[in-house]
């Protein structure tokens, strides 16, 4: 099973994104944004970063990397793309999931580990997950704002599109207290805090349990790999 | 050479806390007569020949294309400036 991550100018988290998908024992594939070839993978990941120095806004200049015009066609196919971040602002701004990102509503950069409840199960990247558990991620971000009209928000609540809500705490101000959304189909998601950086012991989040425990993010990885097993 | 100007703003029923950041610093200043500041974006597009209806038209596409993303700002304005001389 080959999960290709591809790689923008200003991309930092891809080689986190791979690892976490060799953790989870998928094969990592490095896509580059320049090519048209996804080379022949079986799910996508735009991972965490400031491409292009987020100038324009967050994802906007990423949205028109000529690898996008392959990924937007696979997604409509139904090929499984995650984005994460940078990834998720990318995806937004691609029109693949539905929504925008503004700068987070107090206006600082925020690093924190993050409560999520899982909302929707059924998707490509949660379905080890049960609905309504509880996860710890970490998220590290300054444009992590989610928003969007009234008239979407209550389409996407309806549909079953909002797939990760925070929990305790709104870091940004996200409305509905949304940290992450699928397309209709399910197959794309995207989502503000880091899974890949919560997949190894001693190396994830805190977690009530002990320090840098939380392996949660490992099962966006599972999920991938068994709907691509099905 | 001619430039087109184009210029975006954050939807009026959006927060811009750009803008409340600079309105908050207004009212410590004391210039209480300023309620409100939104900050928007101006782009100045160079083109290296005269402007006509079609290129007007492309660069409308491209300011609801790529220079604004219309879940959270409005095209406020394309228009083309005045040369050097006319002004």
């Amino acid at each position: 099973m080959r999960i290709g991550v591809v790689t923008f100018p200003g991309s930092l988290d891809d080689r986190d994104a791979q690892r976490a998908v060799r953790t989870a024992g998928a094969t990592p594939v490095a896509l580059w944004h320049g090519a048209h070839d996804l080379e022949g993978v079986d799910a996508i990941i735009l991972p965490g970063g400031f491409s292009y120095g987020d100038y324009l806004r967050a994802g906007a200049i990423a949205s028109h990397s000529p690898i996008m015009a392959e990924i937007i066609d696979a997604a409509g196919k139904g090929v499984p793309v995650l984005g994460i971040c940078n990834g998720f602002q990318t995806l937004a701004e691609a029109r693949l999931v539905p929504g925008a990102h503004t700068r987070n509503a107090h206006q600082q950069f925020i690093r924190r580990d993050q409560k999520l409840r899982v909302e929707n199960a059924n998707t490509a990247w949660t379905n080890a997950f049960d609905t309504n558990d509880e996860i710890i991620i970490p998220m590290k971000n300054a444009d992590g704002r989610f928003v969007a009209d009234a008239e979407t928000l209550k389409r996407i609540e309806g549909e079953g599109q909002v797939v990760f809500r925070y929990v305790d705490v709104n870091p940004n101000g996200s409305l509905n207290d949304i940290a992450g959304v699928s397309n209709e189909r399910g197959n794309v998601v995207g989502l503000m805090p880091h899974p890949e950086h919560a997949t190894e012991p001693g190396f994830g989040p805190d977690t009530v349990d002990a320090m840098s425990s939380g392996t949660d993010g490992l099962r966006f990885f599972e999920s991938v790999i068994a709907t691509l097993v099905r | 050479m001619p430039t087109i100007v184009v210029e975006v703003m954050p939807k009026a029923e959006l927060l811009d806390p750009q803008g409340k950041a600079v309105a908050g610093a207004l009212t410590r200043l004391g210039k209480t007569e300023f309620s409100d500041v939104r900050i928007g974006k101006r782009f100045e597009v160079t083109v290296d020949r005269p402007v006509d209806d079609a290129l007007l038209a492309e660069v409308r596409e491209l300011a609801v294309d790529m220079f604004s993303n219309s879940v959270i700002e409005d095209v406020v304005s394309v228009t083309v400036a005045p040369s050097a001389g006319e002004a």
